[in-house]
């Protein structure tokens, strides 16, 4: 007899995990294109379809814009609906990211991190899903393959709040952890139904009895008022997602801490800042400085919109020195990360000392002993009395450069 | 009260409303107002930008009264994928998925995503209405954008033939194409009923003569929508599962003799004002082989 409690473990890459909790969230439109490295979680998708498993209409559209507005149709009228892409196939829906968000629909897409060409790259790196984080979306970012799945139904969970009605995104990073296996814990159908029960119809969907208009035109003296509403989703977010994952920890046994994720901060004197797969490397990295008697913690990021502001304050205030490590540029400025925590940090009166780095471009590895050396290299400029050391290109070969 | 002429054919109910946003002699609320009465208002309607956006008026009002979702300018038919799917995940069956796009949110940007429906099969009739330029942005040319036609994009006149994009629809395969004018109502009508009771996408061509682009007074639009279809400028016609059928005076219009010559056409608009003899012959040979193909398809 299978129980409501039960777990199933299973082996499975982050792709994977995203496709079960997709499934297990009931999602009734998926609507997607094919792209390296997202491609098995729709495949996944396709195939729990085919065998019966979930009851869900899949839109093979004929590209990423045609996904997008696909699931903006399906969601408009009342669906729960997913899809995934990445790196070009997000931008090319970029238009359409800003007419989800603004129409105010619950979509949860995944998003395979991957850097942008040319040159072609199918490795990792945050440049696609950072670009569009001025849209409206949520944007999430998983570390393991267990993460990803609770990501999802806690996205979803969050988005359909009707405080937030925001779509969001939940990133993963390109074969780091889209290809690579590890066990999760698979819950059941019946104890996610608990969690999350199916999308509450609304008043504004798409109904010929009752007829609305979604979009129209609106002069100047409107259009403020609703890039406001869609503001105030994204701050009545912070909290949501703070309470979901408390939910979620309560029935499911698991919990991530809400928007950042400390590990051995509180009595630090130093905080390395990270984001996604890499963060597993950078905790032993904090590990082996711990054993050498350096006092120094991880924070990482797990909601980069809406920003954690105050988490992030709480988190680095006591802190004597910060290190951004990040696998983004915006060129012409620095990484988006460090921009961004050093803009709250600023605002909110915060000045720690401030290393930058640039790192793990195009899927370049990131490993331990790269982190030791980024932060080794950063508290000497720091006992050096340098408050600002970077932005630095990590481990660059400045010998091919011309 | 009866209403007048060819309305008292129709359903009564209006879903065009007094008070839209449309120039003085628009085809839009013209041909939009005959297709939702024929879908008798069982309508979710997908509009991409558009002169439409702006006819439905500004929030928080809308002028048109089914449900509407405007979305952006290439994504008309996808959309409508999207909203198809969902009904029939909720198993709603008797409300009809519309997109009425413009030609550029047609046979231009919008293209792809229109393949794409049409060859999955999508359940939605899909129908574009022709002014034959980017009429909201100012009047630059289309796709659909005749020979030798001014536009602010082409100061000397188009010097590219228009599109055939109900061809390019045939090729699809669907089960339903139709070109349509808004200077024939009930030929409208009647084949936007004809679609309502297939299955599939279907597409419908609709000729839309604009006074603000084609410069020609507004209360000329009936007159110039149809000397585009007696000249044999446009040529009403449907194609069921691949059969092709003149409708209307186009029917009639096989034999060149009955056409009349398309001077009459062009002279009421001051967009063709700068046409040479030549540019005349180039487009009277045009409309020649335009003909011949369908007579052509006529034969298949
Ligand atoms: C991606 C994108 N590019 C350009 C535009 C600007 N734009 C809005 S409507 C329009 C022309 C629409 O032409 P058509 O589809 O023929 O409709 P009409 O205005 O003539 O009725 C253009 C170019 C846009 N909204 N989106
Ligand atoms: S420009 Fe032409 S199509 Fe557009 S609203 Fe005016 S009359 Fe209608
Ligand atoms: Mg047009």
């Amino acid at each position: 007899m299978t129980s409501r409690m039960d777990v199933k473990k299973l082996v499975l890459t982050s792709n994977y995990a995203a496709a079960y909790a997709a499934k297990l969230a009931r999602a009734e439109i998926i609507s997607a294109y094919p792209i390296t490295p997202q491609t098995t979680v729709v495949e996944k998708l396709a195939e729990f379809i085919e065998r019966g498993e979930l009851k869900a209409k899949m839109i093979r559209v004929e590209s990423e814009h045609s996904a997008m507005a696909a699931c903006i149709g399906a969601s408009a009228t009342g669906a729960r609906v997913f899809t995934a892409t990445s790196s070009h196939g997000l931008l090319y829906m970029y238009e359409m990211l800003w007419w989800a968000a603004g129409a105010r629909l619950p979509i949860v897409m995944g998003v395979v991190t991957r850097a942008i060409a040319p040159p072609w790259n199918i490795w990792t790196e945050h440049a696609d899903i950072l670009s569009p984080r001025d849209s409206g979306w949520l944007i999430f970012f998983a570390e393991s393959a267990q993460e990803v799945l609770d990501m999802i139904l806690q996205a979803y969970k969050v988005a359909e709040n009707e405080q937030v009605l925001l779509p969001v995104m939940v990133g993963w990073d390109a074969f780091i952890s889209s290809h690579t296996a590890e066990p999760v814990d698979v819950p059941s159908q019946e104890i996610v139904d608990e969690f999350l029960p199916p999308r509450k119809s609304a008043a504004f969907l798409l109904d010929v009895k009752d007829p609305v208009s979604h979009g129209n035109l609106v002069f100047p003296d409107f259009y403020m008022e609703f890039r406001y509403l869609m503001q105030r989703g994204m701050e009545s977010a912070r909290d949501i997602i703070r309470k979901v994952d408390e939910e979620f920890g309560k029935i499911f046994g698991r919990r991530y801490g809400g928007l950042i994720e400390k590990y051995r901060c509180d009595d630090a004197e130093y905080a390395l800042i990270t984001l996604g797969g890499s963060s597993g490397d950078a905790r032993e990295a904090v590990d082996k400085l711990r054993e050498n008697g350096v006092k120094i913690g991880l924070c990482r990021i797990r909601v980069i919109r809406p920003f954690p502001v105050q988490d992030v304050v709480e988190c680095l205030s006591n802190k004597e020195g910060v290190i951004v490590v990040e696998r983004d540029i915006s060129m012409g400025l620095c990484g988006v990360l460090a921009t961004e925590i050093a803009s709250v940090l600023f605002m909110n009166g915060i000045q720690p000392k401030f290393a930058s780095f640039i790192a793990g471009l195009g899927g370049r590895e990131v490993s331990v002993e790269d982190f030791l050396k980024m932060l080794d290299f950063s508290l000497k400029e720091f006992q050096r009395g340098n408050k600002r050391v970077g932005p630095h290109w990590y481990g660059v070969k400045e010998e091919v450069i011309p | 009260m009866s209403k007048p002429g060819v309305l008292r054919l129709f359903p009564e109910e209006e879903y065009v409303l007094p008070g839209h946003a449309a120039c003085p002699g628009c085809p839009i609320g013209i041909g939009l107002r005959y297709v939702l009465k024929a879908l008798e208002g069982k309508a979710i309607v997908v509009i991409p930008a558009c002169c439409t956006s702006i006819v439905a008026g500004p929030f928080p009002r809308s002028a048109f009264k089914v449900p509407v979702l405007h979305i952006a300018f290439a994504a008309a038919a996808a959309t409508a994928s999207g909203i198809l799917e969902a009904l029939e995940a909720k198993g709603i069956t008797d409300v009809h998925v519309v997109v009425w796009a413009g030609d550029g949110g047609t046979v231009d940007i919008g293209i792809q995503a229109l393949s794409g429906a049409a060859e999955r099969g999508h359940n939605i009739i899909y129908i574009c209405y022709d002014n034959e330029a980017y009429m909201n942005t100012g009047i630059q040319r289309s796709g659909a954008t005749p020979y030798g036609a001014w536009t602010t994009t082409t100061v000397t006149g188009k010097r590219e033939h228009k599109k055939d994009v109900p061809a390019i629809m045939v090729a699809h395969r669907i089960p339903y194409v139709a070109t349509a004018s808004v200077g024939f109502p009930v030929d409208l009508y009647n084949k936007v009923k004809k679609a309502s009771m297939m299955k599939g996408l279907k597409y419908i061509h609709l000729h839309a003569p604009c006074p603000v682009g084609w410069r020609f007074p507004s209360e000329k639009t009936i007159e110039v929508a149809r000397l585009a279809v007696e000249t044999g400028m446009w040529v009403l016609y449907e194609v069921v599962y691949g059969k092709f059928k003149l409708t209307g005076p186009s029917a009639r219009l096989l034999d060149k003799k009955q056409r009349k010559p398309i001077g009459e056409y062009l002279r009421l608009q001051e967009r063709f004002r700068k046409l040479s003899e030549q540019d005349v012959k180039e487009l009277q040979d045009f409309v020649d082989s335009q003909w011949e193909y369908i007579t052509k398809m006529l034969e298949r």
